[in-house]
């Protein structure tokens, strides 16, 4: 990662400061200010199309994965510009890992599903003795290992779906990330899933920096810290949850709350 | 009809209009294209089977045509050793093969993986272009072109030889494996590259660890088209080998093909004769070849889409 910057605050996983971005010449976020706490769980919410993915997806800079992407201002993490000159996006994303709307576990085994980054990184292979170490530790965090560990070598792709989405969270472990981010990670999970996810969300909280984006308001409720309503792509409202959701202090923001547009 | 007096509109019903008639006429004319081609196949096949069986049966040692290592069917006794022409076809296919896939596999990697865009599109019809040469010119090339520059690249004196003609039938048939290739790495969802990226996997990493595995059955199945493609190259190979009839020990021999005897000696061997029977033995023997090759691509590729 690049130097660290002048005084990079300590308590802040992500720092954002004007940041615009453009898929080719259509504006998808203005001037986007924003401090994310390290340790808490961040949901962002706001309707379909109001920036909140494209926010969280520059956040480890795969946004530029689109080739038409531009952007100006800047975004760090833990006080580092992830955009500076010296810094690479490969870099960035091993210390702000992902989960995608749909679980998207590699064609591979569940045990290099959750090694792939590591062995990514590594020079020379760590010993298998460690790699068995990262791997229970990881599925032990996530709750999948009383459930996996007797099929490790079996494809991830045959899990169901809620496993697969642990098994999303568990591999991005193993490199020690600071902030993990989550793009609707719960929508293609039936309720129950959804609970349990939500469940280890919550108990990933503190050890690491959460950002999750999320349509499901009753899930913005009980399982964040803050929260930041966006609009038009733009930042209406940051604050925390529990008064966001009792106190709005903008008009838009209750309306939204309240079900009244998006 | 029993019944009474129809209403109008049940008359109406069972009219045989205008587009009655063409749905049938069409469907007809469809399903006589769709049968075509097993028509063809059934009849080429009888065609060569007819021609060469009587001597196949009675005259002809299976054993004797596959292992004799002597060709020649024009002096007296002839002697119907095909081993020489098995021999310079395999060496022939597989330096082909040496030159293709790497080329084609690179070519399809970068197309697929790296490449953007207007550049893309271009090469992907540079490459049919370049599938689109006729084989007479590639024989050409082997005959003007390479063959000075073999001689003089490795100071050997006979330019038309196996390696001659493998680059020949590899860059033939590198278009065709690049585009089945691509097709395989393009089959590969955009998913998977997403979720290897936000591990932190460059773009040769991804290729590497999740697209090249997870494409392998297209790939291989590329390959075995593109076998099948230099197998049955005819004309190129007759100009680029030398056609010597000899089993070749090097890549510098010339060496003669399957296809390529068919093609020089039909003409001068008298219908019906002994050697012109065995020629079309010859084309059973490469017929039979290139439909298992064709069949185990097919069977790879189905195989791997039933497993999902």
């Amino acid at each position: 990662m690049a130097e660290p910057q002048a005084e990079p605050s300590a308590d802040l996983a992500i720092e954002v400061r004007g940041l615009n971005l453009w898929y080719g010449t259509f504006q998808a976020l203005f001037e986007v200010d924003l401090d994310i706490e390290a340790g808490n769980v961040t949901a962002l919410i706001g309707p379909s199309g109001c920036g909140k993915s494209t926010l969280l997806r520059s956040c480890n800079r795969i946004v530029e994965r689109l080739g038409y992407v531009s952007t100006t201002g800047t975004i760090r993490v833990l006080g580092h510009d992830i955009h500076a000159g010296t810094a690479s996006p490969i870099q960035v994303r091993r210390h702000v890992g992902m989960v995608f709307q749909r679980p998207n576990p590699l064609p591979l085994s569940i045990r290099d599903n959750v090694l792939f980054a590591q062995r990514l990184h590594a020079a020379h292979g760590p010993s298998r003795a460690d790699q068995d170490a990262a791997v229970e530790q990881a599925l032990r965090e996530v709750l999948l290992w009383d459930r996996v560990k007797d099929r490790l070598h079996h494809r991830a792709t045959g899990l169901s779906l809620e496993e697969q989405q642990k098994l999303c969270i568990a591999r991005l472990l193993p490199t020690k990330p600071a902030v993990l981010l989550m793009d609707e990670p719960c929508s293609a999970l039936d309720p129950a899933a959804t609970a349990a996810v939500e469940d280890l969300i919550w108990s990933l909280r503190g050890r690491y920096s959460i950002l999750i984006v999320t349509h499901n308001m009753a899930q913005a409720r009980r399982a964040s810290d803050q929260c930041v309503f966006m609009l038009m792509g733009r930042v209406v409202e940051h604050s925390a949850t529990e008064q966001m959701f009792v106190a709005p202090q903008r008009q838009e923001t209750a309306d939204y709350i309240e079900g009244r547009f998006g | 009809m029993s019944s009474p007096a129809r209403e109008p509109w049940l008359q109406a019903l069972d009219r045989r209009d205008a587009t009655w008639w063409i749905d049938r006429v069409c469907r007809g004319g469809v399903f006589v294209g769709g049968m075509s081609a097993i028509l063809f196949l059934t009849a080429i096949f009888l065609f060569i089977a007819t021609q060469g069986l009587d001597f196949a049966w009675h005259r002809l040692s299976l054993g004797q045509l596959l292992t004799g290592q002597r060709w020649e069917p024009t002096v007296e006794p002839p002697e119907y050793g095909a081993l020489p022409l098995i021999a310079g076809t395999a060496w022939i296919t597989a330096v082909a093969m040496l030159v293709a896939v790497p080329l084609s596999f690179g070519a399809a990697i970068y197309i697929g993986e790296f490449a953007r865009g207007r550049q893309r599109e271009w090469l992907k019809i540079l490459i049919e272009l370049l599938a689109a040469i006729p084989s007479v010119v590639w024989g050409v090339i082997g005959l003007q072109v390479m063959k000075p520059v073999i001689q003089q690249l490795f100071d050997v004196q006979v330019g038309l030889n196996v390696l001659n003609a493998g680059i020949i039938l590899g860059l033939m048939a590198a278009p065709i494996i690049t585009t089945i290739a691509e097709d395989a790495l393009k089959a590969v969802p955009d998913t998977y590259r997403e979720a290897a990226e936000a591990l932190g996997a460059t773009r040769w990493q991804i290729v590497r660890k999740v697209v090249l595995p997870h494409a392998r059955p297209g790939l291989s199945a590329a390959i075995l088209l593109g076998i099948g493609r230099a197998f049955g190259e005819t004309i190129a190979v007759l100009m680029a080998s030398g056609h010597r009839l000899m089993i070749p020990d090097s890549i510098f021999d010339s060496a003669a093909t399957i296809t390529a005897t068919i093609a020089a000696e039909l003409g001068e061997a008298a219908v019906g004769s002994d050697h012109y029977q065995v020629l079309f033995v010859l084309g059973l023997l490469l017929f039979g070849i290139t439909f298992a090759i064709n069949l185990t691509a097919d069977w790879i590729v189905r195989g791997r889409r039933g497993h999902g």
